[in-house]
């Protein structure tokens, strides 16, 4: 993207909130920008080095409940609880990894969604941990405080809308700095090829491990900031249709590409709810299983590699 | 010696790949491979490599053994192949695939490309002038930004050529590097192995192509149904009545 256009998106992003008054709308963007985090870390793993986790709400249900737990029962801030659900989600992450990624591929496939009904079934039977079905309300939102000076709240649909576009922006920054480095060129030729990558010793377990770990931590960042945005955590967030939901964002956006999981993610929350004010009830899956068949049979690399051919084309006409 | 296998034995089901093959590669020089298909050549790169376990027997190179390491711990040892088929990063640019090939050459951990300081900016900057180098060496410079499905069969090839030279290798193994390449291209692959070889790396290869073999080996080794039947100079193999019942059959 040109400098030009990366700061218009920038300042069109910064300046939403003026000119989008509806607290509809606005939690809508919520979504969108805590989606964007999910998609891009399933992007990381599926995009790049080829392996799919089927599991992913495993590790977005760790971050939600890790943080829900230590603000309500032991009282932390928001801040180091965030940190938390993160680190304690790329834990899990290196613990599947490293027990699933010896046989790669369909085996991962397996073991991530056993592991993500696992998480599940501990989330609705363990009562005195995460009170079950019932879930776990009043989890408080973050706020910035400087004693005596000023306290800045992020209990309003605005100030968690800069929250979570800063947290957005800065998974796609680091997801940006990971790829184009020599990390990143290792996901690569694991997907592209291994046994020529371990060839010129590319150590394939391990750079796969470091794949699940860093994206299981963005998963985690994700539950945390869902978390702490609708004040309630229950055992939903370990639902399958989340890993789906991602799974789609990533594949139409276009994998393997850092712009595609999160158009991805902003056009498959707006659907659903334009779906909704266009239609009833009956038509809204019909509708948006009719245009998700229609993106991936005309655009089966994705949106965004599509458009990026289509543009290149139109301006170097051969 | 630089390379020396001692009894090393392969078993497919009732079929012995090898049966107890010894044999040594001598430093600084080009050393092939020759045998009938099924002899067991390719099988033996497998071993070396690490991306097969022996039976029995033992791999070592200068001295230190490599049996049972991964191939990207042999790599590090300075023990790279390539492959008989085709092997590049499809989907990506020849110059990232000379940049992955340049792998081992860089440090930079996940927090410092995380937080890209001016030592991993110098770093890249280094690892891209050695990926042009590399391609200007093999001479697909010209194509740098090309996606390595897109070249030609030959190009290909080079390009696999460019990727394990960017390993930095001592010892490079050629898995029948002239397969499928056109007389002109095996002529130019001939001068460029030289040259390789010129740079002090020590050649083994397997190859099919016998003008290629005695053209450019020092010696020759010839596998026949999993053992060694004869080692020695080009010419004197060219004459050993074993190699050549062994090619032509008979008896």
């Amino acid at each position: 993207m040109s400098r030009i256009g990366g700061a218009a998106l920038a300042a069109v992003l910064l300046a939403a909130p003026v000119w989008i008054w509806s607290p509809y709308h606005l939690h809508i963007l919520i979504m969108a920008g805590i989606f964007a985090v999910l998609a891009l870390s399933l992007n990381l793993l599926l995009g790049y080095t080829g392996q799919l986790s089927l599991g992913h709400a495993a590790f977005f249900g760790i971050g939600a409940y890790t943080s829900a737990l230590l603000t309500l029962r032991l009282g932390w801030p928001v801040w180091p609880a965030f940190a938390a659900a993160a680190a304690l989600a790329g834990l899990a992450g290196y613990g599947i990894g490293r027990v699933s990624l010896k046989l790669r591929g369909a085996y991962f496939v397996l073991v991530t969604i056993s592991f993500a009904g696992v998480t599940q079934l501990v989330s609705v039977n363990w009562m005195d941990l995460t009170n079950g079905p019932l879930g776990l309300p009043g989890v408080p939102a973050p706020s910035l405080a400087v004693p005596g000076l000023f306290r800045l709240s992020f209990v309003g649909k605005t100030a968690y809308y800069y929250l979570v576009l800063a947290v957005a922006a800065g998974a796609y920054f680091l997801c940006h700095r990971l790829v184009r480095s020599r990390i990143g060129r290792a996901f690569i030729a694991l997907r592209e090829n291994e046994a020529l990558a371990e060839s010129v010793g590319v150590e394939g377990t391990r750079y796969l491990v470091l794949a699940v770990v860093v994206s299981a931590a963005l998963a985690g960042a994700a539950g945390s900031l869902y978390a702490h945005y609708t004040r309630f955590v229950s055992p939903e967030v370990f639902l399958f249709s989340y890993t789906v939901t991602m799974a789609i964002m990533v594949v139409a956006g276009g994998k393997g590409t850092l712009a595609g999981p999160v158009v991805g993610a902003v056009l498959f929350t707006a659907l659903p709810e334009v779906l909704r004010e266009a239609t009833s009830w009956q038509w809204q899956m019909v509708l948006y299983g009719v245009l998700l068949i229609l993106i991936v049979f005309f655009l089966p690399k994705g949106i965004v590699p599509t458009v990026a051919a289509w543009l290149r084309e139109r301006r170097a006409p051969s | 010696m630089s390379l020396e296998v001692r009894d090393l034995a392969v078993q497919f089901g009732g079929v012995a790949a090898l049966g107890g093959v010894s044999f040594a590669v001598a430093p600084g020089r080009i050393t092939s491979l020759i045998g009938p298909n099924g002899a067991g050549k390719t099988t033996a790169f497998n071993v070396i490599t690490g991306f097969l376990a022996a039976d029995r027997g033992e791999v070592r190179y200068e001295g230190v053994p490599l049996t049972g390491l991964r191939p990207s711990r042999v790599a590090r040892r300075g023990v790279v192949r390539t492959f008989q088929k085709t092997n590049v990063f499809p989907q990506v640019s020849v110059f990232e695939n000379a940049m992955i090939g340049l792998h081992l050459r860089g440090r930079a951990g996940l927090w410092s490309v995380i937080l890209r300081g001016r030592r991993v900016r110098e770093e890249e900057a280094e690892l891209a002038a050695r990926a042009g180098e590399i391609l200007g060496f093999v001479g697909l410079a010209h194509r740098r930004h090309e996606t390595a499905s897109a070249l030609p069969y030959g190009e290909q090839r080079l390009l696999e050529l460019a990727i394990a030279l960017a390993a930095r290798p001592r010892l490079l193994l050629l898995d029948e590097p002239a397969s499928g390449m056109n007389p002109p291209e095996k002529t130019a692959l001939m001068g460029l192995i030289q040259r390789v070889r010129e740079q002090g790396v020590t050649i083994f290869l397997v190859e099919h192509d016998m003008r290629l073999v005695m053209g450019i080996s020092d010696e020759v080794i010839v596998l026949d149904h999993g053992q060694v039947i004869a080692q020695g100079p080009p010419a004197e193999i060219q004459r050993h009545p074993e190699v050549i019942q062994a090619y032509l059959g008979g008896g």
